[in-house]
């Protein structure tokens, strides 16, 4: 079963991820009777720990942490001793020391979870580290598909846009291919990172063919700074040749979904017309992460015993 | 002066593997035959054991001056010793840099007065290696210096490279080449490929290594001059080499340790001690380094000792400072890897890790022979050890090879006739 961290979905069984999925069915039976105090998680702390900016992950966990009873604190970067210099060790240690149950951290640079894991009692949970991976985005991603179509036997998952630098694909393609589905990918071969066939992704040379019957469609965030890096010339080029409008979703099946881990940049990725479609999942995806959050952090938590967790 | 009798020990040649005893006097290796007798002299019982030239390592940081908390120059010599090394050639990149004769004259002076093994500096190519204009070579040079390198900080700058490798000839120097590409390179971490993916760490792809070095073949081609290239660490580079030398290119190479021992699998741990430049590259390069080796186109092994403070390495990956201390471990690993594994003859090992680089940077010693600088490193290739970084005399314990069964233990380390560790 689920360790004391969740650093990525590489490591985590299918079993595991079946697990927290199974658990998020309660929380968000529970969240849409709008019952947001629960018991569950009553004399815990969780902290997230954001050394990049984020909205929507960092206010997913808050919530999730409050509505199940946590007390919670939030530091930022710009607005904690990192500004003067600590390191991310001796940061982790310092929240140790102040006896938080679970550290959740953003972090811009790949592996910066598991250093703190393996410096720290509490739980840590990864919110995102560079372009590793996402653990948690994508638990709400298979959660959102689950609840559509029941399994991911044989699911067709296109996901398009920046491949190369996206911990998002990375940990869909690394649990879909553990649940069963098939997960297609299409960038400009800029934005497209080596070896990534070798990890069960069929690389599409169309983005006729990334569509063609996908049950689900999901965008990648365009990163403006990746256009000033040179990676591609233009949104509008990029919006034209790579972006997903209400025509190109004619290849995909006729009862897919439309999902993107958002912010989204309307008019890039997706038309405002795919975004806005009844079948966009987008909003939904939102509730589902705060569902799987509670999941996740209500079972971390179960595994650390009662209170017994700093020696 | 003092009279030293290695007897019983299996002598490493260039062409021969022989049970001899081992005479010196003074400084100098005066007499190699069997069954020696000296009355006065001080035996060390060799049975048992192989005795090799004093290995020589054309390749490393010292960090002093400048760096001292990562490293000094008698910890580093203390380091060398012990891995069974009596010559060390260090990089200027220090601070101030080594471009000059005051900086080249104090580190010979401290390796004198250290006094364990010999310690030759390498100058920069480069006023304060920023690629730009010449540094003072002649008098470098006259100071001590054996080579001149930019390592760590390439000379991007084509016609600069060009100039040094026509300037530095005047002076029987040869250009020890860094080569990347720092635009390639681009804030790159590992190696690029699946494993740069799979941990989603910034890559360095191959060509930032290679298209430098095939500029420094052109360059040697065009000019007939001699030019040497660092650490080479792709199959790429070894095919350029490989053709360069076969057209008559005056090119010699060298390669570490950690390019024919680890793939880039040790980097999705996210140990920071897998972090050198170049990195640590895949299965097929490892091949073909091995290879390169075999077949000479790589000339030497070196270490690239590259030792860095805890506090460098306890950090997130793409933080922590590039380099792996390894002066103490590379002649086991390189008996592990290479002639245990039946890719090098012991003959070739001696070669690689000290008559190559003798021959490259025209240094004494580098083969045991009578009349030769009594500089010879005795180990015993049966023992067996676990490397643990807890046993490292060099400031610098960052490695990833801790925990690795290696073959091969340097027991005594002579240099100039003198024993500077063990025995």
């Amino acid at each position: 079963m689920l360790g004391k961290d969740l650093l990525g979905l590489y490591d985590t069984s299918a079993e595991d991820i079946t697990a927290i999925l199974d658990t998020a069915v309660g929380m968000k039976k529970l969240l849409t009777q709008n019952l947001k105090k629960l018991p569950h998680l009553q004399g815990r702390t969780v902290t997230t720990l954001f050394y990049e900016n984020s909205t929507r992950t960092r206010c997913s966990f808050e919530l999730a942490a409050k509505y199940l009873g946590a007390g919670t604190v939030n530091i930022s970067a710009s607005s904690s001793s990192v500004q003067k210099g600590e390191t991310l060790i001796d940061t982790g240690r310092t929240l140790d020391a102040m006896k938080n149950d679970v550290i959740v951290i953003r972090h811009p640079m790949g592996g910066a979870p598991h250093l703190l894991a393996k410096n720290v009692k509490a739980s840590v949970v990864n919110g995102g580290d560079g372009m590793n991976e996402h653990p948690t985005q994508a638990l709400l991603d298979f959660y959102t598909m689950r609840e559509k179509f029941g399994s991911f036997k044989g699911l067709k998952v296109s996901i398009l846009g920046d491949i190369k630098h996206s911990r998002v694909a990375k940990s869909n393609l690394f649990g879909l291919t553990k649940l069963g589905a098939e997960v297609t990918m299409f960038a400009p071969a800029t934005l497209m990172p080596q070896g990534i066939e070798r990890m069960g992704a069929k690389i599409a040379k169309s983005r006729e063919e990334a569509l063609a019957g996908a049950n689900v469609v999901m965008g990648l965030r365009i990163q403006l700074e990746r256009m000033h890096g040179g990676l591609f010339p233009s949104l509008s080029e990029y919006a034209k040749y790579y972006g997903v409008g209400e025509e190109c979703l004619k290849f995909a099946d006729k009862d897919c979904i439309v999902m993107h881990p958002g912010p989204v940049n309307r008019g890039v990725e997706f038309t405002s017309d795919v975004i806005d479609a009844e079948n966009s999942e987008i909003n939904e995806q939102v509730l589902n992460g705060v569902a799987v959050r509670m999941a996740l952090l209500f079972l971390l938590c179960k595994n650390r015993q009662g209170g017994e967790k700093h020696e | 002066m003092s009279k030293l009798l290695i007897k019983g020990g299996t002598a490493v040649f260039a062409d021969r593997c022989e049970v001899c005893d081992i005479l010196v006097d003074g400084k100098k290796i005066v007499k190699i035959a069997k069954n020696v007798e000296e009355k006065g002299a001080k035996v060390i019982d060799a049975a048992g054991l192989h005795v090799f030239p004093g290995l020589i390592d054309m390749h490393v940081h010292l960090r002093e001056p400048g760096f001292e908390y990562k490293e000094d120059i008698a910890s580093g010599s203390a380091a060398a010793v012990r891995g069974g090394f009596t010559q060390i050639c260090c990089m200027p990149n220090t601070d101030p840099v080594c471009d000059n004769a005051a900086v080249v004259g104090y580190i010979v002076a401290r390796g004198r007065e250290v006094n364990l093994c010999k310690v030759r500096p390498i100058g920069a190519i480069t006023k304060g290696e920023k690629g730009e204009q010449l540094a003072e070579i002649g008098k470098m040079k006259e100071a001590g210096a054996v080579a001149i390198s930019d390592d760590g900080r390439p000379v991007a700058n084509a016609r600069i490279m060009r100039l040094a490798m026509e300037y530095a000839s005047d002076f029987g120097l040869i250009c020890l080449s860094h080569c990347e590409d720092k635009d390639l390179v681009d804030g790159g971490a590992v190696n690029e490929g699946y494993n740069s993916t799979l941990a989603g760490l910034k890559g360095i792809p191959r060509a930032a290594e290679e298209i430098m070095l095939a500029r420094e073949i052109i360059l040697a081609e065009t000019l007939g001059k001699r030019a040497h290239i660092c650490h080479v660490s792709t199959k790429g580079g070894v095919q350029l080499l490989r053709e360069a030398k076969k057209r008559g290119v005056a090119i010699t190479a060298e390669t570490c340790p950690h390019y024919f021992t680890l793939t880039d699998d040790v980097i999705t741990s996210f140990d920071a001690n897998t972090k050198v430049n170049p990195p640590i590259r895949e299965a097929e390069d490892v091949a073909a380094i091995r290879e390169g080796l075999r077949d000479g186109t790589l000339d030497c092994i070196v270490t690239d000792h590259a030792p860095h403070h805890k506090d460098e390495k306890n950090v997130e990956y793409n933080l922590a400072a590039f380099g792996i201390s390894g002066i103490e471990t590379s002649f086991s690993l390189s008996y592990t890897y290479l002639v245990k594994a039946g890719v090098l003859t012991l003959e070739q090992l001696a070669d690689r890790m000290s008559a190559a680089p003798a021959r490259i940077l025209g240094l004494e010693g580098g083969v045991l022979a009578e009349g030769n600088a009594a500089d010879i490193m005795l180990a015993d290739l049966n023992a067996k050890y676990v490397i643990d970084s807890k046993d490292f005399v060099s400031k610098g314990k960052n490695t990833p090879f801790n925990g690795t069964e290696v073959y091969g233990k340097v027991c005594c380390t002579i240099v100039d006739g003198d024993v500077k560790y063990g025995a």
